[in-house]
């Protein structure tokens, strides 16, 4: 059977989201598998140049409204809405974003379609998706199957490459007449960014990052202690900075900070998929979890299942005695 | 302001999960359950919003894993009413389903917002209360970090969360279901001697849940732990071995020269 499948588009700040080009890289190869085609929704206001970009899209479908100038839940419920009852595609890619999360299950309940949120793959198999997504923190995978009926799939990022979405070619470009956003229950005011005192953590190469497994505030001081002697800084995953132990230019995840560093070491860090986004394109990444089990694991290189109170102070000396002239 | 919190008991990720015989669920026999961490941050905002501006908080929750406990904490925290809607959820519950039966629960009652977490670690089918939302007709807007009430207005400013610690606000107007990401303080503690004694001199509401299960729109086949691909190198020994074997490693890679 075809699957003809339309992906939400989503973009900040005059950018489109690297999600975006996951979900269609991803949309296209299961399109392809099955002779159907793809359709982005690409949501905004003057936003043309982006429509441009989606040029792998069988047709972009460019919803362009004043209304739409800056992400505001109900008016890209209530489009969204609209197109996909128009268009009705076999299946629905939208981002497991903060974006996404507002409109997906909202939109399965309007249209009366199943969703599945948190995944990881996708594939079409004798006419049905079927979808892993990742729960319980990363600790187990669920594998649902889905009829090609209009289900939405919420997609985590990071799941699929993301090169397989930009490519060089001319785009398809319809666009859609927006209707009935006149009288919108929420209104969107301002972007408010992090007030830039503190150090730049993106532009950090070493970064040691602690997580619930820090256990109080006191133990802070130890890690900074390293941090110091290995010319990095300390950042933390998002329980840390909710205790209010560190601020927030320091948190690593989806609602944090996206970092590459050269070494990311990741002290009583379980793994969440929210906290993996924002760190698993580091170079070297060292996990110090008690639970072998962690997820972390999963993604570290090197790995030791020990209390990172008797690791970090360890770790800390053998650095400062490779310091020390002889 | 009248505040509704909408809170769950979750598995706790501290302990082993396992999957069940039939292989689609998790093993519920030895599960231990808390209180979905979001749930907990968005009944502090709504605690903070009640002593900002009077009113009452009341919280729901389906009679899943330890939901007295979790309702009789609220109440020792400073919630006025508790009600927990009992029905057969041994099995756990989809996020459609709770948000059929909170619907049923909250449809011609009074009140001013409805705050819940964000999302839940099992809401496989996405969170329950923006679902909700859609039900009552009401506005949403989730991963919220902060909030501000205008009553004279009629409306909340709320501070939604976005990638690379950008936050946008927007203007809601009331009533309203937030999806909390976190409340603008951490979660209060409250001694386990506190909640004995609310335990003494409060109760919590109990009505039967009602609302269409809603099932088969997602047929799970399989439940599994995922497989270590790429899995790390494990570092083995005393505390100054591996510390030392660290040192290489990083000295390998150039770092902390």
């Amino acid at each position: 059977m075809h699957a003809n499948i339309l992906v939400i588009a989503e973009h900040l700040k005059g950018r489109l989201s690297g999600i975006v080009f996951e979900m269609l890289g991803k949309a296209h190869a299961l399109a392809t598998e099955t002779g159907g085609g793809v359709e982005v929704l690409l949501m905004g206001h003057g936003v043309r140049a982006l429509a441009e970009e989606l040029g792998l899209a069988s047709r972009v479908l460019l919803c362009d409204h004043p209304a739409l100038a800056a992400y505001t839940p109900q008016a890209c419920l209530d489009v969204a809405e609209q197109v996909i009852a128009r268009r009705a595609p076999d299946l629905v890619l939208i981002a497991s974003s903060s974006m996404g999360l507002d409109i997906a299950a909202p939109l399965s309940v309007r249209l009366g379609v199943p969703h599945v949120s948190s995944c990881r793959d996708l594939r079409i198999t004798a006419g049905r998706a079927i979808v892993t997504s990742q729960m319980y923190g990363g600790k187990m995978l669920v594998e649902s199957h889905l009829d090609l009926r209009g289900a939405i799939v919420s997609v985590l990022p990071g799941a699929f490459p993301e090169d397989a979405g930009r490519i060089a070619r001319e785009a398809v470009i319809e666009a859609l007449p927006v209707e009935g956003l006149d009288a919108p229950h929420m209104r969107f005011t301002r972007l408010i960014e992090q007030s830039g005192t503190d150090i730049d953590i993106t532009q950090t190469p070493v970064l040691i990052a602690v997580g619930r497994g820090i256990q109080n505030r006191e133990n802070i001081a130890m890690v900074e202690e390293l941090a110091a002697i290995a010319q990095g800084a300390v950042c933390a995953s998002r329980p840390v900075v909710d205790q209010g132990w560190l601020p927030m230019t320091r948190q690593i995840g989806r609602s944090g900070m996206i970092v590459k560093p050269k070494l990311y070491m990741a002290l009583g860090i379980s793994g969440a998929p929210e906290h993996v986004e924002g760190m698993k394109d580091a170079e070297l990444i060292v996990a110090v979890n008690t639970d072998a089990q962690a997820p972390i694991f999963g993604i570290a290189h090197y790995g030791v299942v020990a209390d990172i109170a008797d690791v970090v102070p360890a770790l800390t000396e053998a650095l400062r005695n490779a310091h020390a002239p002889a | 302001m009248n505040i509704v919190v909408l809170m769950k008991q979750v598995p706790d990720l501290v302990e082993e999960l396992e999957v069940d015989a039939g292989g689609t669920l998790l093993d519920r026999a030895w599960l231990r359950f808390i209180t979905s961490e979001y749930d907990d941050h968005a009944l502090e905002q709504a605690l903070l919003l009640k002593e900002q501006h009077g009113g009452t908080v009341r919280v729901l929750a389906l009679d899943m894993g330890e939901a007295d406990e979790m309702l009789f904490t609220a109440l020792a925290k400073g919630a006025d009413s508790a009600v927990k809607l009992s029905g057969d959820f041994a099995t756990g519950i989809d996020s459609h389903s709770a948000a059929g039966i909170y619907r049923h629960a909250l449809e011609g009652a009074s009140f001013d917002l409805i705050l819940t977490g964000v999302q839940a670690i099992d809401d496989l089918d996405g969170p329950a209360g923006a679902m909700l939302a859609t039900h009552l007709g009401l506005p949403y807007i989730g991963v919220v970090s902060g909030i501000d009430v205008d009553t004279a207005n009629g409306e909340a400013h709320v501070r939604k969360e976005y990638p690379g610690g950008l936050l946008a606000e927007f203007t809601v107007d009331l009533p309203a279901v937030i999806g909390i990401q976190a409340a603008m303080q951490p979660p209060r503690y409250v001694p386990i001697s506190r909640i004995r004694q609310t335990m003494k001199t409060a109760s919590i509401d109990e009505t039967a849940a009602q609302g269409e299960r809603i099932a088969g729109a997602i047929s799970v086949e399989r439940m599994y732990k995922p497989e270590r691909a790429g899995s790390a190198t494990m570092l083995e020994g005393s505390a100054d071995s591996i510390a030392e074997r660290l040192l290489d490693i990083l000295t390998e890679h150039g770092i902390g020269r």
